[in-house]
């Protein structure tokens, strides 16, 4: 080959390439873009007010009010957090500090797998083993904030393990020795040393498990009952932003679906916050 | 009273061991169930004939099809793009304001629930481009689902590159891309296969995304713009319809296990890059 | 005499930091040249001008002339991954490519396009035998390269250069990681290399320039201080540094 074609070639190469980067971003803009286009004109035409601030959905009939939604929204994540935060934290401080080389190699994989499983079969299994558990011996129908709450708590476990593991690892070796050398236990070394420089770390890590569960769909459809209010105890069911869009989405049209964009609206706003402070307290942690 | 601290310790880490064990613990049940309850239903003729009456009866082979068609396109388009990325991103330039706007465009679509995706894909490739309810809209939406878990482990596997292999190769009158295709990518290769296997689990256990792109027909997709099923939307119809608990266990066992056999094989891929390595 | 590099007031910068300070050097065919002096001195900086490896370092200011056969390389309209076709590396520590001890040395040869099999197994036992190696890895080319020994690895090394059939072998101190017997073999090598090659040989061993070259440039500190023929440097050094240096009394 000639140096000039070869040159040529090098440079369409990089040419190329450099597309491909960028399709990423095209994406990502075709996603916001078609997503707002079709959700964003509901506001003008129904009102923002009465759509976040609405409290009754139907939209066949002119309502586009999605405010329960957004507080289930709400309270399923917090839920899910109660549960799977201290489970998943534990997990990671366990691995992290305590577990022997041999027990990680085959604690870490297992517990990575738990990612692996498809949403739909957790939210079969909450079906058939937390929904009537709860019925039986809790109270109500058993479809309910507090079984979707325990679902997603789970679902949530390897976000927060993986990411909260990584924070401890990344705490340097000499803190852990300098307060062992001091006559620190184990437990008071990890509790006041390792955890607090870690911490910006594990709070990225509930963080970004939060945007996990306000994100479930398909598990939460199954053990949330879907509801159209506001739950008033925990045994209540609910429905979610994401199983609105789920449940009618393969039905809708005209006003109607638009609803539905409009609902994802307000769902890809709270990701994006919640994906917003994540960086921010994992960048934050960098700089220092 | 003061407590020892070498009982809180003791105590403490009782209490950590069980928690992660308990953890560990979850998954085995949620496997033993899955396997129990699918396994009587589960025989090789049950994955190689067809569904009778919306599934109650018969086999899912349309559906392993499905899922095997879905998660070979979503590879095939999303693997040129997000290794393409990863080799532009570490060998073709350096870090600036134009590597943090992609970087941003990754994390964010990372970030976005499947839901979102299904809307998108929908809405896009779906309705406006009039692809409809077809293998090509669910196999083109699942690759931009994927998209950043292949670039975040390709661009890792060709950072733990050595330097000195492309340095000795460029030495040796090798352009960029003959040293990128012949050094960095094959020293590579086990981390970025990590990434593909990881998100073929991932195209094998979606639902949301996929059921509003690739729709729920039960029949075997002859082409690109038919509407097939995968293992996970058929599970899911089997079990939100209440069609058939025993076809749905049966379903699930076989979704549970190849994710697992897939999810496995990629661990142990990557272990032995980082074996190599250090 | 011929001369095939001639560098003229080569000045080259890192940031601040002045690598080479108005370099003169002309590099006889046909010969080795052996370039010493302390660390830092800008030996290493020399060689990755005359192949352009200087190119991936960040902040470099390069002033000055450099060709080969009287041809400019340092201009932006240079061919390169040509030029470093004809301009062969060897560097100090020894650096196989992952994979067999043939399809190191036929690395080369395919980038230019030679794919077939004979060919370029005539290719790999010449260049073999020219790098002294042949002998100890005849029967098992297909092995990987990161099995041999770290002085098989650097005659691979060599080797893997002369299958370019380079018209220069640079060669950046490949003896300092490497026991005696490897290092007698590679000076071998060389001896027999310079009937075909133009050869800089760094090194901060002056004995070893003693013995293998013939002709020696002392840096120091970017400055070319001394150069003439290898006897004249170590018998009647006109500088009084390089003197010192010879004698071991710094570097
Ligand atoms: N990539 C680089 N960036 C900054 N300074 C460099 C770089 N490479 C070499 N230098 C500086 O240039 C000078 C010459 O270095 P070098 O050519 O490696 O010397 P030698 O090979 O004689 O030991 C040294 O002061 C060194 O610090
Ligand atoms: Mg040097």
């Amino acid at each position: 080959m000639s140096s000039k074609t070869a040159v040529l070639k090098e440079r369409i190469i990089k040419q190329v390439l450099t597309v491909f980067a960028f399709s990423s971003i095209l994406f990502l803009f075709l996603i916001f873009a078609f997503i707002l286009v079709e959700g964003l004109p509901l506001f003008y035409k129904a009102g923002v007010n009465s759509i976040i601030f609405g409290m009754k959905w139907a939209p066949t009939k002119g309502f586009f009010g999605i405010f329960p939604m957004i507080v289930s929204s709400f309270l399923v994540t917090f839920g899910a957090l109660i549960i799977g935060a201290p489970l998943g934290l534990g997990c990671a401080v366990y691995l992290a500090e305590y577990a022997g080389k041999r027990q990680k190699m085959f604690l870490k994989p297992a517990l990575e797998l738990l990612a692996g499983i498809p949403s739909v079969v957790y939210g079969f299994l909450g079906v058939l083993y937390i929904v009537p558990f709860i019925r039986n011996f809790v109270g109500g129908s058993g479809f309910s904030l507090l079984a979707t709450s325990i679902v997603l708590g789970v679902m949530i476990l390897p976000t927060v393990i993986s990411i909260s593991y990584d924070a401890l690892m990344s705490v340097p070796r000499s803190y852990r020795e300098g307060a062992l050398a001091m006559g620190s236990t184990k437990w008071q070394t990890t509790w006041r040393v390792v955890i607090p420089s870690g911490k910006s770390g594990i709070l990225a890590s509930c963080i970004l498990g939060m945007g996990r569960a306000v994100g479930e769909t398909m598990a939460v459809i199954m053990v949330a009952g879907n509801a159209l209010k506001i739950p008033g105890s925990v045994l209540d069911p609910l429905r979610t932003l994401t199983s609105n869009i789920a449940l009618e989405l393969s039905y809708a049209s005209g006003d109607h679906r638009m609803g539905l964009f409009s609902t994802g609206v307000v769902l890809l706003s709270i990701i994006m916050v919640l994906n917003y402070f994540a960086n921010v307290v994992i960048r934050r942690k960098v700089i220092k | 009273m003061r407590v020892n601290p070498r009982f809180t310790d003791a105590l403490v880490r009782h209490f950590l061991n069980l928690q992660a064990y308990f953890t560990v613990g979850l998954l085995v049940v949620i496997v033993f169930i899955i396997f129990i309850k699918g396994i009587s239903n589960c025989s090789l003729s049950f994955m190689l004939t067809y569904p009778e009456d919306m599934g109650r009866h018969g086999g899912i082979f349309p559906a392993i099809m499905g899922t095997v068609f879905l998660a070979a396109l979503s590879i095939v388009f999303a693997t040129p793009l997000g290794l393409g990325t990863a080799i532009y991103l570490t060998e073709y330039t350096r870090e600036s304001r134009l590597t943090t706007i992609i970087r941003f465009g990754v994390e964010s679509l990372a970030g976005i629930p499947s839901i979102i995706y299904g809307l998108f894909g929908f809405i896009f490739f779906v309705i406006k481009l009039g692809m409809g309810w077809s293998l090509l809209s669910g196999a083109l939406t699942m690759t931009i689902m994927i998209l950043p878990t292949i670039i975040r482990t390709s661009e890792e596997a060709i950072k733990a590159v050595p330097r000195n292999l492309r340095i000795v190769s460029h030495s040796l009158g090798a352009t960029k891309w003959e040293t990128t295709v012949k050094v960095v990518l094959p020293s590579a290769a086990p981390g970025i296969l990590t990434g593909i296997m990881l998100s073929i689990g991932r195209a094998v256990g979606e639902t949301a995304a996929v059921i509003f792109t690739m729709g729920s027909s039960l029949r075997l997709p002859a082409s690109l713009m038919d509407s097939g099923r995968t293992m996970a939307v058929h599970f899911y119809i089997l079990a939100r319809e209440g069609i058939s608990m025993e076809k749905a266990y049966a379903t699930a066992l076989v979704l549970v296990v190849s994710i697992l056999a897939i999810n496995i094989l990629a661990y142990y891929t990557m272990n032995r890059v980082i074996a190599k390595y250090s | 005499m011929n001369v095939k590099i001639r560098t003229e007031k080569l000045t080259v910068r890192f940031g601040n930091n002045e690598a080479l300070k108005g370099v003169d050097l002309d590099v006889c065919k046909n010969s080795i040249t052996g370039f010493m002096g302390p660390a830092g001195s800008g030996k290493s900086t020399l060689i990755s001008l005359i192949n352009r490896m200087i190119d991936f370092e960040d902040g470099v200011r390069i002033e000055g002339g450099l060709s080969i056969d009287g041809e400019d390389i340092l201009g932006t309209s240079v061919d390169v991954v040509g030029l470093r076709r004809r301009v062969g590396t060897v560097f100090a520590v020894p650096l196989p490519l992952p994979r067999s001890i043939f399809e190191n040395i036929a690395y080369g040869p395919r980038l230019k396009g030679i794919n077939k099999k004979s060919d370029l197994d005539d290719i790999v036992e010449e260049s073999l035998k020219k790098a002294v190696l042949w002998s100890e890895v005849c029967d098992r080319l297909h092995v990987s390269a990161l099995k041999l020994s770290g002085g098989q690895q650097q005659r691979l090394c060599l080797a893997r250069t002369l299958a370019l059939r380079p018209e220069i072998i640079l060669l950046d101190e490949p003896c300092s990681g490497l026991d005696p017997i490897s290092t007698a073999k590679i000076e071998e090598a060389l001896n027999e290399l310079k009937k075909d090659y133009t050869i800089i040989l760094v090194s901060n061993n002056t004995k070893q320039i003693a013995r293998a070259c013939d002709f020696a440039a002392f840096f120091y500190m970017g400055t070319l201080v001394e150069f003439d023929q290898t006897e004249k440097i170590f018998t009647n050094p006109r500088v009084k540094q390089t003197e010192d240096y010879i004698q071991g009394k710094f570097g």
